[in-house]
């Protein structure tokens, strides 16, 4: 199934090189924010915005824009009206799964009036990192420098408000306006994923190898650290092994990712039970 | 009352209230109120549920406004992110999977407020260091905070207050469900902050007895009347009871303040969660 000689011989095409180049800058992404997402447990709202990228996708494919920004709009509209609609924290759970589930059908019903190839809307769902072009490349190392950008600015009191709100609160950290910004910065993420491992996946990338970190270190400097290398070693070791059997990648990058889930978590088994 | 060491000059009071009111819609939490609080001094700030105790620390942290009045910390209106204040909030369990150790939490105290990613110096590592080891805590320093007892993470606390280095400690509960040992310890690492560094501490509590020995006066709270004075003048059966409107019975118990009276009993065993509501 793995074939190494095929493996190094599709090394050699230029899409294949481009789709690497894609999977890595989505994993630094996904990476970075990934412990943020986590410590926020933000979990379903990534799922419930990933979905509505999907539909925003769909469109994109149906009027026969780019798929990227289609998948772009669609996360951007999602993480504003997340924000709008799920302000109360007793809200926010049951607003995600209403906003998910109605996107996701629009969605479906956008795909079907699609007349073009199957491989097209099956690939938005599970990924179709072969079909990245250079523009999508383009448009992906754009939106993560962008995203980086801004979190860059804000990452400080973004933590403080994430891990001790009403500390953060009274040393007059904007928290009205940062968990919105942080939404858009997510939906963004997504919108990339999207692209890449596809919406059902998003998931993979943006959750599992931070959730990994967080089982094994304490410091937030670290578990970034970790979630991007987890995030890289999932994304680009996916890719690689894909390529042989002709496997959708996301079926190999959710396996590596949860492997390394698995393995954190009885590292912090072990530590548990060495320290008494 | 204690002199001042060091931090703000003898003159300026640490936290001034003139003719200050604060009022939610039709409802008025208090009005008139004229408050000086001087350097190294204890306040306790005692009442009911609802009578605007939180509220009070939410103006003097700039994040709530006055109806009408001023309000002045060090001389200066209360602005958000003011870093002469340190806050320590209500005894709050943080989650088990919390990934964050002591140093960082403490280290978010001096500047989690400020943008950027944050470049963590020298200086930066020994000031969190000293502030950790004044409260007793190096030794839990890198320790998930999660995994900590309420009592440590409290001492956390008021490290992460501490270490900014303010002249007015602002604590809202802080003792809340601690054990005894646990609420004398970090009444005790408040009480000396303020006799070593002349820092103001304004100690909101519905209990006031744990926090007994260190007060200096008390502003009591009740339906938008108050009464600011000694703890003598202020928790005797005469002021309580027209603060109340109710006969209120005050017994002094040995070392302690027992306060009696169906209304009084029921709102001093609560503490203020529901303020929390009030005007968000």
């Amino acid at each position: 199934m793995f074939d190494f000689d095929l493996t190094m011989e599709l090394l050699q095409l230029d899409f294949v090189r481009d789709a690497l180049l894609a999977g890595a800058v989505v994993g630094l992404v996904a990476g970075v924010l990934g412990p943020l997402v986590v410590t926020r447990r933000m979990s379903f709202a990534v799922h419930g915005t990933s979905e509505l990228a999907f539909t925003g996708a769909a469109a994109a494919l149906l009027l026969g824009v780019g798929i990227g920004y289609g998948a772009l709009a669609g996360a951007i509209a999602a993480a504003l009206l997340l924000g709008l609609l799920g302000q109360r924290e007793s809200d926010r759970d049951s607003v995600i799964g209403a906003v998910l589930a109605f996107g996701l059908g629009v969605g479906v019903f956008l795909l079907w009036l699609y007349p073009g190839r199957a491989q097209n809307k099956f690939g938005l769902l599970v990924g179709q990192i072969a079909a990245v072009d250079t523009t999508d490349l383009a448009l992906l190392t754009g939106s993560a420098i962008v995203v980086l950008a801004v979190l860059a600015v804000i990452y400080r009191p973004l933590l403080f408000a994430s891990v001790d709100p009403d500390v953060a609160v009274a040393r007059g950290v904007p928290t009205g306006w940062l968990a919105p910004l942080f939404a858009v910065l997510i939906g963004v993420a997504s919108a990339m994923g999207v692209q890449t491992v596809g919406a059902l996946l998003v998931l993979a990338l943006l959750i599992t190898p931070a959730a990994a970190a967080c089982r094994v270190t304490a410091s937030p400097l670290r578990a970034t650290l970790l979630a991007v290398v987890f995030a890289e070693v999932a994304m680009v070791g996916g890719i690689l092994l894909s390529l042989a059997p002709g496997v959708p990648v996301s079926a190999f990058v959710t396996a590596i990712a949860f492997a390394i889930y698995v393995a954190c978590r009885l590292v912090a088994r072990w530590r548990a039970r060495e320290s008494f | 009352m204690t002199q001042p060491v060091s931090g703000v000059s003898a003159e300026t009071e640490a936290v001034s209230l003139r003719d200050a009111r604060l009022s939610y819609g039709q409802r008025t939490l208090w009005n008139g109120l004229n408050l000086d609080v001087e350097p190294g001094e204890f306040l306790a700030v005692l009442g009911p549920n609802g009578s605007g105790k939180t509220s009070l620390l939410r103006v003097l942290l700039g994040t709530q406004e006055l109806t009408s009045g001023t309000a002045r910390v060090v001389g200066e209106s209360p602005g958000k992110g003011n870093r002469r204040i340190g806050y320590v909030p209500q005894q709050r369990a943080m989650a088990s999977g919390l990934t964050l150790r002591g140093t960082d939490l403490v280290g978010l105290g001096l500047d989690g407020h400020r943008w950027g990613v944050g470049v963590r110096g020298r200086a930066r590592r020994k000031r969190v260091a000293e502030a950790l080891d004044a409260v007793g805590a190096s030794e839990y320093g890198n320790m998930p905070v999660g995994q900590l007892s309420g009592g440590e993470q409290q001492r956390l606390r008021v490290a992460q207050a501490l270490v900014g280095d303010p002249d007015v400690l602002l604590c809202d509960e802080p003792l809340l469900s601690l054990d005894l040992a646990h609420q004398r310890t970090v009444s005790e690492l408040i009480d000396r902050r303020r006799r070593e560094a002349g820092t103001a501490v304004l100690f909101v509590t519905h209990e006031i007895n744990p926090v007994l020995s260190m007060v200096d006066r008390v502003l009591y709270l009740v339906a938008g009347r108050f009464r600011v004075g000694t703890t003598g003048e202020v928790m005797n059966s005469a002021t309580l009871s027209e603060l109340y409107g109710t006969r209120v019975e005050v017994i002094r118990v040995a070392d302690q303040i027992h306060v009696a009276g169906a209304h009084v009993a029921l709102c001093e065993d609560e503490p203020h969660h529901l303020e929390h509501a009030v005007g968000e």
